[in-house]
């Protein structure tokens, strides 16, 4: 098939607040090619896929796609049907099925007029099978959607996409929930239409996949396409390092040697829902004087492992010892009082009461300090004050210490998080992607408070993503894979990045 | 595409501007069914007027209806601050009732000054008793406490009127499902000589305003409005939610109580399978109206209480249908919910900006 352009994506750009999510990203996508986008998680993919797809309108750069008539005319942008009508179709990581009704109905649902007395059947199921049997996509067209496995709604969202007479198909990390065999039928499936002339785009950060299966692969990192190139000229170790970077940004020269330990799992197991938030068997060690880097992709258990020393979840099996004493009891509330400070992941849904005013999130963790409180009525003035004092210190922003928190911006929430849990001097502090979403300068800030801690005496567990950050600030670092940690035999990033994405040990 | 935002700063002059707006607007709705009865609707306004403000007995009768309704307003205010669905209200007023009554109609022969606090007390446990089984069962196994609540309003009902047939029944009361008469000295204290106000309008008032203060000040209140903000926030933040839960349900369901206590010994005299026209149900639409405030809820009682009564009166004095007066309510409950609505939320293009 002769390549032709049938797709142009140009200078790309899309900021959030302060967060650049996209920068100037040019990607071009040939008729019957199989193009890869990788990155980490946070690099950008799914944003850029979004504005793609209308959901997100760009800041600038625009979009290009092949007409009927084979030229290239710009795509309207910021309006999901524009997309659906010149033929981009996209399955989400999340399906977008209707789990109450057949997949039949899911598949015309939208694409038939609203009114109509006879919805013509026959020509839809027609038109279906033919799409079937050309693709090898199956799927029971009379069964309820939430009675169907994963596999067959993943094949229920592409016939849906490819009903629309897609030719241009993005698929946001079609493998995450599916078993080897699925995956591999899939890409079968998926082959025999590129050949018919369909277009893929599909985003991944499993490389095994990427250099098995695609024609072309894309990376990026920090919102930038860092990398093109072709599948065959690509391998395991030039996409790790093109994914990870190469730049160090050391934070943190100084070496202490570790104290005492004050933290530690003895085969901690935790039977979750579902493997994304299980345990198996978790071994772990912080000392005083440490920060401990745990790296990995998320989704790997790190949620899991950060509710524990959260207090949130307690183990089925094992023990997790506290300055060297079990803990049997565990809830919040005794974490904290046992002096560990929790920065949490989230932190709009568990970092802060967006209802209640800044001064007040500052004291949430301190409702029975005597301070605080006086035969269970608010010590106000003490309340104000201490807001005064912290939000001064910590550099607060916003509309008001009296306004509700919700109005911050995520660094300032950030802030305020880090001055209630840094002022209480805890010895254990859990940082669960502690930058993730800030800008540089609040990112920074968060760092060196976690270095401080450190150097105080403290022992830090950081979670992130961002193995720059762990390899700039960490003095030990494992990785997070599967529900279990692993020890890193070198720190070199592109072993760890391996680790990361399961493909060494 | 619209969608719906909430307004991040409410501007004062909204705050004042829109709820007289809204107030006009039904006024101007109301009239069209109004009219159609062949009623003039400014002579039937003025009436509607006369019969809330005409003179001190009107104002009293008004005040009578709103005290029940303070009640059950604080009662569901409290419970939905801490998002905790509370719409069995109906029931645990009847719970305050049947305790009000038993206790009141002759088991002890005690003074005043103990008899009617007794009541008081005990007829709040009684409605509190009837959140602990939803509450329990919420916080153990999640069940969803607008089921469980509601559905229990039906079985608190039916068991009543198995009580008023039974050993609660007046046996001077030739034969009528009603209970025996409260003492004279279990009695709220009228407020006006010969008029039907009674002090159970001085006790919801306090209350409202004790709640008030609790909420504003106290640890207790912060913990409730933390966890009806941000439950995952809260917990997270060491908050104990399910005791905070439970504490709330119980005293939701106190006030519940209290409103039957209220209608009981301070009204009626004694209980009747229709002591209340739903105010347990109103509860819930003041509650909404004065924004889960528990200072508001006390204005947004004086308001329903104006309207029903106001509406009532008109359609005496008009000789037209009560079921206009219904219609009368309704019209301008709806429009000042939309109104408060407005005041809240604002609509917005979408497909500029993110999402």
């Amino acid at each position: 098939m002769e390549a032709s352009t049938v797709l142009r994506l140009n200078g790309l750009t899309k900021r959030f607040g302060s967060v650049l999510a996209n920068n100037d990203v040019t990607i071009e996508l040939q008729k019957g090619e199989v193009l890869a986008l990788l990155g980490e998680n946070g690099a950008g993919k799914t944003t850029l896929m979004n504005m793609l797809f209308g959901h997100y309108l760009p800041d600038s750069g625009n979009v290009e796609i092949m007409s009927s008539n084979s030229d290239l005319v710009p795509l309207e942008l910021g309006n999901p049907s524009a997309a659906l009508a010149v033929g981009i179709g996209m399955v989400h990581q999340h399906f977008t099925l209707a789990e109450n009704i057949t997949a039949f109905e899911n598949i015309t649902l939208g694409a038939e007029p609203l009114f109509s007395f006879n919805r013509n059947q026959k020509i839809a199921r027609k038109k279906i099978g033919k799409i079937m049997s050309n693709s090898g996509l199956d799927a029971p067209l009379d069964t309820l959607v939430g009675r169907l496995s994963v596999g067959e709604k993943q094949r229920v969202e592409i016939l849906k996409a490819l009903y629309r007479d897609a030719h241009i198909l993005v698929l946001d990390e079609p493998t995450a929930v599916l078993t080897p065999q699925e995956a591999d039928a899939l890409f079968d499936n998926l082959r025999r239409m590129t050949n018919q002339g369909l277009s893929v785009i599909f985003i991944t950060h499993k490389m095994r996949e990427v250099l098995s299966f695609s024609d072309r692969l894309i990376v990026l990192r920090h919102g930038e396409n860092v990398g093109s190139m072709k599948t065959a000229d690509a391998s395991e170790k030039k996409i790790a390092s093109l994914m990870v970077g190469s730049e160090t940004k050391k934070v943190s020269p100084k070496k202490i040697s570790p104290g005492k330990s004050i933290l530690s799992f003895n085969g901690v197991s935790v039977v979750g829902r579902s493997k994304r938030d299980s345990l198996n068997d978790v071994n772990l060690n912080l000392k005083s004087h440490e920060i401990l880097g745990i790296a990995g992709i998320s989704g790997n258990g790190q949620n899991v492992l950060a509710d524990l020393i959260s207090g949130l979840v307690s183990p089925d099996k094992g023990s997790i010892l506290l300055k060297g004493t079990a803990i049997d009891n565990i809830n919040p509330l005794h974490m904290i009082k046992s002096g560990v400070g929790r920065i949490p992941e989230d932190r709009h849904r568990q970092g802060i009461v967006g209802g209640l005013s800044v001064s007040e999130n500052l004291i949430i963790e301190r409702l029975d300090d005597p301070e605080i409180q006086s035969f269970g009525f608010l010590r106000s003035s003490v309340i104000n004050k201490n807001a005064d004092i912290l939000s001064k210190k910590y550099d607060v922003r916003g509309p008001g210490l009296d306004h509700a928190s919700r109005l911050l911006s995520g660094g300032n929430i950030q802030k305020l998080i880090l001055a209630r849990v840094f002022e209480q001097q805890p010895e254990i502090i859990l940082a669960n992607q502690p930058t993730r979403g800030l800008d540089m300068g609040a990112a920074s800030d968060v760092q060196k408070r976690l270095i401080e801690a450190r150097d105080r005496g403290g022992g830090v567990i950081l979670i992130s993503e961002d193995l720059d950050e762990i390899l700039g600030l960490a003095d030990r670092i494992v990785v997070m894979r599967d529900g279990n940690l692993h020890d890193v035999s070198s720190s070199n990033r592109e072993d760890i990045g391996l680790m990361m994405a399961g493909e060494a040990t | 595409m619209i969608r719906i935002e909430p307004r991040e700063k409410i501007s004062h002059s909204s705050t004042v501007l829109i709820p007289i707006l809204s107030a006009v607007v039904s006024l101007l709705f109301a009239a069209i069914p109004l009219i159609a009865a062949g009623a003039n609707p400014l002579i039937a306004y003025v009436e509607m007027a006369k019969g809330v403000f005409g003179s001190i007995f009107a104002i009293s009768e008004m005040l009578t209806r709103a005290t029940p309704l303070i009640f059950t307003g604080l009662a569901a205010a409290i419970a939905f601050r801490a998002k905790l669905w509370n719409i069995g209200a109906e029931g645990q007023l009847y719970l305050g009732a049947i305790a009000a009554v038993t206790i009141g109609s002759g088991l002890f022969d005690l003074p005043a000054l103990l008899l009617l606090p007794l009541i008081i007390v005990l007829g709040a446990c009684a409605g509190a008793v009837g959140m602990v089984g939803p509450a329990y069962l919420k916080v153990r196994f999640g069940a969803d406490e607008v089921v469980t609540t509601l559905l229990l309003n039906f079985i608190i009902i039916i068991f009543l009127q198995m009580l008023l047939e039974g050993p609660l029944q007046d046996p001077m009361g030739l034969g009528w499902p009603q209970s025996a008469p409260i003492l004279d000295q279990g009695m709220f204290p009228p407020l006006i000589d010969r008029m039907r106000l009674h002090s159970g309008l001085i006790l919801a008032v306090f209350l409202a305003v004790i709640v008030h203060l609790m909420i504003k000040y106290s640890v207790w209140g912060f913990k409730l409005r933390a966890v009806g903000e941000n439950s995952s926030a809260a917990k997270h933040a060491g908050i104990n939610i399910n005791r905070s839960l439970f504490g709330v349900a119980i005293l939701s369901g106190g006030f519940a109580g209290l409103a039957g206590v209220s209608e009981v010994a301070g009204l009626k005299g004694y209980l009747t399978a229709d002591l209340s026209p739903g105010f347990g149900y109103a509860g819930i639409v003041v509650a909404m109206l004065a924004g889960l405030s528990p200072l508001g809820v006390v204005i947004a009682s004086v308001f329903i209480a104006s309207v029903f009564v106001g509406a009532d009166s008109m359609s005496r004095a008009m000789g037209i249908s009560s079921f206009l007066a219904d219609l009368v309510v309704s019209v301008s409950l709806l429009c000042v919910l939309v109104g408060s609505f407005i005041s809240k939320f604002k609509l917005v293009r979408a497909g500029t900006g993110k999402r």
